[in-house]
């Protein structure tokens, strides 16, 4: 385990930020840790990396008890923040630099691995520009590179699309993916987007300080998401049977969607109704499902 | 690699990137170089003349008239003194901008996650914080020591390297205070706030802007109580002494009587507080350095405090 964390309790005054929790992290595994804000997510990750003290609980990150060992873990881990932490006047270069000499990187080593992660991120033709006159993706390479410059084992991304256009997006997750597939980097993610949960190895969804979910997105969809049945005609009868029937119905301009509680209930439902299954799909229910399920919030409400 | 040596590079590297960060944005520059050049050019376009007629007045009562150009350099050593020693402090705190910009966007957090002591980060601010001020007021010196030398340079050479060590002990004042109360402050208002009070009160207070001689005893007195005032006391000696030396030599080819030009001197000493008073006391100039410098000592400590409360504090 690359991060175990049992009984973790923090408290700010009368605010319960983080009440009790406990969950383990593989190593080379993208974690998702999903939460509304004031979740209790930041409190998480900013007592991981030292950043806050803990109440109770013990935390353990790449086999060091960060009671005992803190030093240790901050050479361990990279963070990327929510909010870039760039010096706006400076080059890329001038803040790679300074990062680096803080983790006792300088001269030829600070060079070799420059050039290295400057392939890796493609950085090479922004590294000599101030970060004020950067897009928002570029910003975010050159965040990812601070974050990883010491080579760390474990990387812990703060939403690090958030804000991002499509195509920065997927450009950030490429290179995470080839970090994860090349170098065998564990990946601690939190994130509003759903989507990106779906491709974790892992989630933990926390709810006002709690954990109220836990498992693989595939056991957490079957655990707590619907799946659905699309009906492109009939619609009238659709909705009329599937009411009768006491199932969750929505209809649209040209579709109705009924939930099923399992994909193997549509199978008896073909059977039965044969009729109404002339245009249809079914549908798996995703990790928004989930949320909105145990958390009994929208991530793109709130 | 030695661990205490290790440590000591990331300060260098963190004073470094702090420092820089400072001079590439031109306008927090510009704005701390424009502070005491507005003050030099308000002085003497404003206050220059009251001076020079408190120079002139005193020369009147012996019935002498001494060289213009010695008096109106006097005068401009006098008010070089009073910028230069207000500047060491108010310039302090506008260079804790870069501290209080890393609070603001978090990049205090950025440290706080990498393998750097807390007390480092701390030390590179306010040592940033001293390099950035003396590279401001040495720049303002330059121009107003170019200045002096237009309008009548009477400064000995050992005096002038006295300035800057004055300067350093100004700075390492004003640094201390700045940093302390900096450590409290986390937005640009805040700064702004504390910085526009210290800029209007300090100078006033510390006897820069108007000579103590000027005010009731009693305030006099309370004023001496403030160590600030002495780092105003050590520039004007240092600024005043080659122009005193040069009146003396004036008066005494003018066969002004030795006695009579001790007393003149004196009283331009006392009233352009070259020489400072406590309660009736006289303070010698190396007791003015010794309360100084023994205030920065008190300062530290408590900075060193209070960094290491802090961050025990999480």
């Amino acid at each position: 385990m690359i991060i175990k964390i049992e009984g973790l309790k923090k408290t700010f005054k009368d605010v319960v930020a983080v009440d009790d929790i406990s969950f383990n992290v593989r190593q080379g595994e993208l974690f998702a840790f999903l939460g509304v804000n004031g979740a209790g997510k930041s409190t998480t990750i900013n007592i991981i990396s030292g950043i806050l003290k803990k109440d109770a609980g013990t935390v353990t990150v790449c086999g060091h008890d960060l009671d005992r060992e803190a030093d240790k873990i901050k050479s361990e881990i990279g963070i990327v923040f929510q909010n870039s932490v760039l010096d706006k006047k400076m080059t890329g270069y001038d803040n790679l630099k300074s990062r680096a000499n803080l983790y006792g990187i300088y001269g030829k080593e600070f060079k070799a691995r420059l050039a290295e992660i400057s392939e890796l991120l493609d950085l090479k033709d922004i590294l000599k520009r101030p970060i004020i006159k950067l897009s928002g993706g570029q910003k975010r390479r050159l965040d990812i590179a601070r974050a990883l410059f010491h080579n760390p084992k474990l990387l812990i991304l703060d939403e690090p699309t958030t804000g991002l256009d499509p195509k920065t997006r997927i450009t950030v997750w490429n290179v995470i993916d080839r970090l994860r597939k090349e170098g065998g980097l564990t990946v601690f993610l939190t994130t509003h987007y759903m989507e990106e949960a779906a491709g974790a190895d892992y989630v933990v969804i926390l709810d006002a300080g709690k954990k109220v979910a836990e498992g693989t997105p595939h056991d957490l969809k079957n655990k707590y998401a619907n799946d659905f049945i699309r009906f492109y005609s009939r619609l009238d009868q659709v909705e009329k049977i599937f009411t009768d029937l006491g199932a969750s119905v929505r209809r649209e301009r040209d579709f109705i969607e009924a939930a099923v509680k399992t994909t193997a209930e549509v199978a008896g439902l073909i059977k039965k109704y044969p009729d109404l299954f002339e245009d249809f799909e079914v549908l798996k229910g995703n990790m928004d499902n989930v949320f909105l399920k145990v958390t009994g919030k929208d991530l793109k409400e709130v | 690699m030695n661990a205490n040596f290790a440590e000591l590079k990331k300060f260098v590297s963190l004073v470094g990137r702090n420092t820089k960060c400072y001079f590439k944005d031109k306008f927090t520059f510009f704005m701390s170089l424009i502070t005491p050049m507005i003050l030099f050019v308000l002085f003497v376009t404003f206050l220059r003349n009251v001076y020079i007629e408190s120079f002139n007045s005193i020369f009147k009562q012996i019935n002498v008239t001494v060289d213009k150009v010695l008096i109106d350099g006097c005068a401009g050593a006098w008010l070089m003194s009073s910028i230069l020693s207000v500047s060491a402090v108010t310039v302090g705190f506008c260079s804790n901008v870069i501290m209080i910009d890393d609070k603001i966007n978090s990049s205090v957090n950025d440290f706080k996650v990498s393998p750097v002591k807390g007390y480092t980060v701390s030390l590179a601010y306010f040592a940033s914080n001293f390099l950035v001020t003396f590279i401001v007021l040495l720049s303002v010196m330059l121009i107003g020591h170019i200045y002096l030398a237009c309008i009548g340079w009477h400064i000995p050479f050992t005096d002038a390297l006295m300035i800057i060590v004055d300067i350093i002990c100004g700075i390492l004042f004003g640094s201390l205070i700045a940093g302390i109360v900096g450590s409290f402050i986390s937005t640009q208002g805040g700064l702004s706030a504390v910085s526009t009070l210290v800029s209007s009160m300090y100078g006033f207070i510390c006897g820069a802007y108007m000579p103590l001689s000027q005010f009731s005893e009693g305030l006099r007195n309370v004023i001496s109580l403030l160590p600030g005032t002495y780092g105003v006391g050590i520039m004007r000696n240092h600024y005043m002494n080659g122009y005193m030396q040069a009146f003396s030599e004036e008066l005494s080819s003018l066969n002004v009587p030795a006695e009579t030009t001790e007393q003149v001197i004196k009283a331009m000493r006392d009233s352009f507080d070259a020489n400072l008073y406590s309660f009736g006391n006289g303070i010698p100039l190396g007791a003015m350095y010794g309360i100084l410098l023994g205030t920065c000592a008190v300062l530290l400590t408590a900075f060193i405090a209070i960094v290491f409360i802090k961050n025990k504090k999480k």
